[in-house]
């Protein structure tokens, strides 16, 4: 390679306890810019603590976090996230809940809401702006969550198994709707999951994680099929069964591994 | 019974089977009034008639048509119910306010900072434990017969109901949201703002429910105690001359007052939180 570019994420040999308990035991991952890596692992094997490091929300007991090549102190500043467990607020309608990073980050109450209309047409959510949350369905609360974390626009994209509560025709939209979003404007994407297929229609690579404790990378392989890629065909042509059998190898024996640990 | 069943062996007539419940819940919300002016109707006549005949002595028993004449006596003839009325009203309105801001400011405060609520704790514990209406003569040594001994004693009362709601209101807060409004950038003025009050405030608003009455209490019990004017110096001074109607002609006067109060309560409650999904159709 001619020239070498800052990755957006550098994780190296990091380390994760919870007290005595060591979550992660050395893990690296390089995310380049406007890159989509997508994680798998099995249940419990660390996915949503790496995540939680770094977006700086818990701290690493060993290795390093670089962020665009500067070592991460404090909350990430350049990372949205999106987390595993509904975090929505009940007492605030759609827009305003989408609108929220604006007007925490000194935007005017209009303008914000303005925004956050716009991006909830984006997610497929024009005319649901004045529901609050206990109006909307799951797959709808996942939308509004991710038009959240998306308005901030940041350079980075967290996202902890985002749709996997979702039933399948659900899901699929979904991801049609976050591939058309970020084909249209690449950021770097975590895309945590448990869902192999998930991964590689999604992803440009896919890393594969141990089972816990001390978990770390077991292998990753890229995805090069190519874009824009149509998420319902994918699934049965060759390259794909390929690519599954590939990913397999490496997660199929650290899921039976978690099991014995169990 | 029969329309559920129907509507689980026939989703096609699921239209048709949603406007039963709604026609059945009128007719039972009817049915509940009915019963509920039945048990009131029967107690007061059974009351009026026991007293007419002489089956419960007067004296102590004053029949219902006695009190709610002396009640629209005091209101029209003599008109002096207005001027007491407003006293106590005013030491409610006072007591309430003031123990609210310092009971939700407390709460707010202790329920974030973990090291004033520490060291606090205690404290707050040990005058909790002090029964209030005791407070009462010493409020009185100290304020004197007037509104200030009265107002005391009912914002002592709120203050520690106000307080102990928010405190828990504040420290349920799912640690999910605020670790996603922190995300978010939230400042803490912020968090205070759009996340921390809002979540209390289903809390807050039981304690509103709770403190009305808790204010009502301190200042009738305070009038009670020793003053000049209000509901409760109304009701010993019918006590003093063994005068039952009027003891029971104020107590009358007090469920009203307390009950309008209650209504207000409830309708801010139900601005408050049209965000709460309603209540399940079929709860009853
Ligand atoms: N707050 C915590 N305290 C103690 N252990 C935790 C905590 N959070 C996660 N763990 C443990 O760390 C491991 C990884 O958790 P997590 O990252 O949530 O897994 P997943 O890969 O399913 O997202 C699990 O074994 C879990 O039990
Ligand atoms: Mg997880």
């Amino acid at each position: 390679m001619p020239q070498q570019e800052t990755p957006s994420v550098e994780l190296r040999n990091v380390a994760v306890q919870f007290g005595s308990y060591t979550a992660v035991g050395s893990m690296d991952l390089v995310v380049k810019d406007s890159e989509f890596v997508a994680v798998v692992g099995p249940t419990g094997c660390g996915k949503s603590t790496i995540l939680n490091v770094v977006t700086g929300l818990k701290s690493a007991a060993a290795g390093e976090v670089l962020v665009f090549g500067k070592p991460l102190t404090g909350l990430n500043g350049e990372s949205g996230y999106m987390l595993q467990q509904e975090a929505l607020l009940p007492w605030k309608t759609a827009e305003d809940n989408v609108a929220l990073g604006l007007v925490f980050t000194g935007h005017g109450r209009e303008e914000a809401r303005e925004r956050a209309r716009r991006w909830l047409a984006k997610v497929g959510l024009a005319g649901f702006e004045k529901r609050f949350m206990h109006q909307l369905s799951g797959g709808q609360r996942k939308r509004v969550a991710m038009a959240q974390t998306l308005i901030m626009e940041p350079r980075i994209v967290l996202m902890d198994e985002p749709f996997s509560a979702l039933d399948v025709h659900t899901r699929r939209l979904m991801q049609r709707i976050l591939l058309d979003l970020w084909q249209a404007d690449r950021r770097s994407l975590i895309f945590i999951t448990h869902d192999l297929e998930e991964a590689i229609v999604l992803a440009d690579r896919v890393v594969v994680m141990s089972a816990g404790p001390a978990s770390r990378m077991v292998g990753e392989v890229p995805i090069p099929l190519p874009r824009p890629r149509d998420v319902s065909a994918l699934a049965t042509t060759d390259a794909y069964m390929d690519l599954y059998r590939q990913i397999w190898s490496l997660l199929g024996a650290e899921v039976e591994k978690s099991y014995a640990v169990q | 019974m029969l329309s559920s069943n129907d509507a689980a062996t026939a989703p096609l007539e699921g239209i048709a089977a949603a406007a039963a419940p709604a026609r059945r819940a009128m007719g039972y919300r009817t049915r509940v009034a009915v019963t509920q002016a039945v048990i009131l109707g029967g107690f007061l006549l059974g009351w009026e008639a026991a007293s007419r005949l002489g089956w419960i002595d007067r004296f102590f028993f004053p029949a219902p048509s006695a009190i709610l004449g002396r009640v629209a006596g005091w209101a029209t003839e003599d008109g002096s119910l207005w001027a007491d009325l407003g006293v106590t009203l005013l030491e409610t309105v006072l007591s309430f306010a003031l123990g609210i801001t310092g009971g939700t400011a407390l709460g707010i405060w202790l329920g974030i900072s973990r090291f004033a609520s520490d060291v606090l704790q205690p404290f707050i514990k040990v005058m909790n434990a002090i029964p209030r209406v005791l407070l009462a003569p010493i409020y009185t040594i100290w304020f004197g017969l007037g509104l200030g001994s009265k107002v005391a004693l009912g914002f002592t009362i709120v203050i520690f109901v106000a307080f102990f709601n928010t405190f828990q209101g504040v420290r349920e807060v799912n640690p999910v949201v605020l670790a996603n409004a922190r995300l978010l950038k939230a400042s803490r003025f912020a968090l205070l703002r759009h996340v921390y009050l809002p979540s209390a405030t289903s809390w807050i608003l039981s304690s509103l429910r709770v403190s009305v009455g808790m204010a009502v209490l301190g200042a009738v019990v305070s009038e009670y105690l020793g003053s000049s004017a209000g509901l409760g110096h109304r009701i010993a001074q019918a006590e003093g001359v063994m005068d039952a109607v009027g003891v029971f002609a104020g107590i009358v006067v007090l469920s009203v007052f307390v009950v309008v109060l209650d209504a207000l309560v409830d309708r801010l409650e139900r601005r408050l939180l049209v965000w709460r999904p309603a209540p399940s159709m079929d709860a009853h």
